[in-house]
């Protein structure tokens, strides 16, 4: 009797340890992996170096950083104002019936496969940006566009939830006191919303870092340090999906590396997140 | 008459109920209508009338929550809203400063008064209204930022920027509330690190610094300690010499310290709420006119 009320709770731990084990044994095989590459050519000369040419042992990924930061910065410029006015929106100024016809439209945004948004990207926005600002199109900025795009089911969600679960007091309060609803929404609600929104720009930071397929599309991926948002440029993601295929010896354990340092990147955004929803908490 | 007379006065647009003038006011040179009150140590005081009902219902959907109440409040008085939970006073209440506009299926019928200037019509300016009528409500709500901003937030909103300015209105509406001494050394902190007491008197000191003419309160003490609330009525006491307060309640005692005026509502069998009596709060709790209300009265005192 005691045994068998005990096996639910047994099978299920073992389930979630196998989940966790995933995740040790993927972070212990890339270390592994690329640990020994970054020993030899040191830290400071991986992280910053300017030439990356495997075939000549050189192995500096610093375009990459900077690639994969500017296309990520330029995400978040043109997509949290978009999300936050859209969360703003469905919180505060749709009725009912709008609110439920617009949410799953956004759901589904998060559903479309990121090898669409890059085809899209490759045969819509490339061209415009040639035709009509100028460069080969194929830019960090066609990349920024794409990822704005991807990452606002994820702002917008979180953000909302953010804003909803504000105590209605809060509202009650600022109206009463002869504050219009913009300056409810700007003094009082987007304020107290501010580590859940922040926690969404982060998240959103973290799928925009870590995506790979529909930036490869639209990006040109040269490996030189780009000068201008119009320029080419290559992420560290789209590095390593470039030239896994393939890589052998050293310019394999590269890769490694460079997905070492990725893993470093996201989870300091993720631990950043994690602390300021639980910021959020606190303040209730 | 009342109406023809306010047209004069005014010279606008604006304009009271027209229709016949209830028995218990008399119509004056100016705008307001004048009641007079028996003051607790029995001194007639004649207040203007600052704001008034008349034969006001409110829907919300289908269900009338109040029906037909009239009721003239008077000018730099306490007025308080007395009844069993879900009679309407918190709905009558928020008339004043239509809150219930925020309520999408809430709906207004009949006349509100403030200053003898109907708010229900098209034109009113309802930011501009609750500049004029504040509120204070049943749980403390100062928003999540500190007591300086929480304090300074009504006047920020209304245009008054700087710093110093902003000062001297947070520290004028923080003495006013009776809690400047208890907090002058952290203006910086959150208001929410304050006891529940202390966050009442801050959401006053919010509401006085956005200088209202009128300040509801919806049972203000309900979540509040016994020394607490002392505290809160000293202060509504001292504020009734500047200030319109009304002020719904459920402790019969506190109606009986704090108010100058009582009305006494109930809920008709078909759960309306309805006004039973209204009248100078010793003549309501001593020698109350309706059986109802004194029913509901000696009920509570047990
Ligand atoms: N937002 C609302 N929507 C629908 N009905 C409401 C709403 N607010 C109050 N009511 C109803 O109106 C009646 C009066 O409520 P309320 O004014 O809160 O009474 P009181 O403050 O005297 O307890 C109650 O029957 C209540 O259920
Ligand atoms: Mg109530």
């Amino acid at each position: 009797m005691r045994f068998s009320e005990k096996i639910p709770g047994r099978v299920l731990l073992v389930i979630a340890f196998s989940a966790l084990s995933a995740l040790v044994l993927i972070t212990v095989f890339i270390f592994v992996e690329g640990v020994p590459l970054i020993a030899r050519v040191g830290v400071f000369n991986f992280i910053f170096g300017m030439k990356w040419a495997p075939s000549q042992g050189a192995f500096g990924i610093f375009p990459m950083i900077v690639g994969s930061l500017s296309v990520t910065l330029g995400a978040i410029i043109l997509g949290v104002p978009i999300a936050l006015c859209c969360a703003i929106f469905l919180t505060e100024f749709a009725p009912a019936t709008v609110r439920n016809a617009i949410r799953p439209a956004i759901q589904l945004l998060a559903g479309i496969p990121s090898v669409v948004y890059g085809f899209w990207g490759l045969i819509f926005v490339v061209p415009l940006i040639r035709n009509y600002i100028g460069g080969p199109g194929l830019s960090i900025l066609a990349g920024s566009i794409i990822l704005a795009i991807m990452i606002l089911p994820t702002i917008i969600s979180i953000s909302e939830v953010s804003l909803l679960a504000l105590p209605p007091p809060y509202r009650e309060g600022a109206f009463a006191l002869g504050a219009t609803q913009w300056q409810t929404i700007h003094g009082v609600l987007l304020p107290a919303a501010r580590s859940g929104i922040l926690a969404a720009v982060i998240l959103g930071m973290g799928r925009a870092i870590g995506e790979t397929m529909a930036v490869i599309m639209v990006l040109g991926n040269a490996v030189a340090m780009p000068s201008s948002i119009l320029d080419p440029a290559r992420t560290l993601t789209t590095n390593i999906g470039i030239e896994m295929a393939y890589a052998a010896g050293e310019h394999r354990q590269a890769l490694f590396a460079t997905g070492i340092v990725l893993l470093v990147m996201i989870m300091i955004l993720n631990s950043v997140a994690q602390y300021a929803l639980r910021r959020r908490q606190d303040e209730r | 008459m009342l109406a023809v007379s306010v047209l004069l006065v005014t010279g606008s647009t604006l304009a009271g109920c027209s229709g016949e003038t209830s028995w218990k006011t008399e119509v004056l040179t100016s705008m307001s209508v004048k009641i007079n009150t028996v003051l607790p140590n029995n001194r007639l005081v004649h207040h203007n009338t600052k704001l008034r009902t008349e034969r006001v219902s409110l829907y919300y959907g289908t269900f009338r929550a109040l029906k037909d109440i009239s009721l003239d409040i008077p000018e730099h008085a306490i007025t308080a809203i007395i009844g069993p939970s879900g009679c309407g006073k918190s709905s009558f209440l928020r008339l004043f400063n239509r809150m219930n506009d925020l309520i999408t299926r809430a709906r207004v019928e009949g006349c509100v008064e403030l200053d003898g200037v109907h708010i229900y019509e098209k034109s009113t300016d309802v930011v501009e209204l609750r500049k004029r009528v504040g509120m204070v409500f049943q749980k403390p709500n100062p928003f999540p930022m500190s007591v300086f901003d929480n304090v300074s937030f009504g006047p920020r909103q209304h245009g008054r920027k700087s710093r110093g300015e902003l000062g001297d209105i947070v520290e004028k509406s923080l003495k006013l509330a009776a809690l400047w001494d208890e907090v002058k050394e952290k203006l910086d902190q959150s208001a929410l690190a304050l006891s529940g007491g202390q966050q009442q008197r801050l959401c006053i000191a919010r509401v006085l610094a956005v200088e209202p003419e009128v300040i509801l309160m919806d049972e203000p003490c309900s979540a509040l300690d016994p020394v607490a609330t002392l505290k809160i009525e000293d202060l509504m006491t001292n504020l009734a010499a500047n200030y319109t307060i009304v002020i719904v309640t459920h402790n019969m005692q506190q109606a009986a310290r704090v108010s100058d005026m009582a009305a006494c509502f109930l809920m008709d069998p078909d759960r309306s709420g309805v006004l039973v009596e209204y009248g100078p709060t010793s003549q309501i709790f001593t020698n109350p006119k309706d059986k109802r209300t004194e029913d509901y009265i000696t009920g509570r005192f047990g």
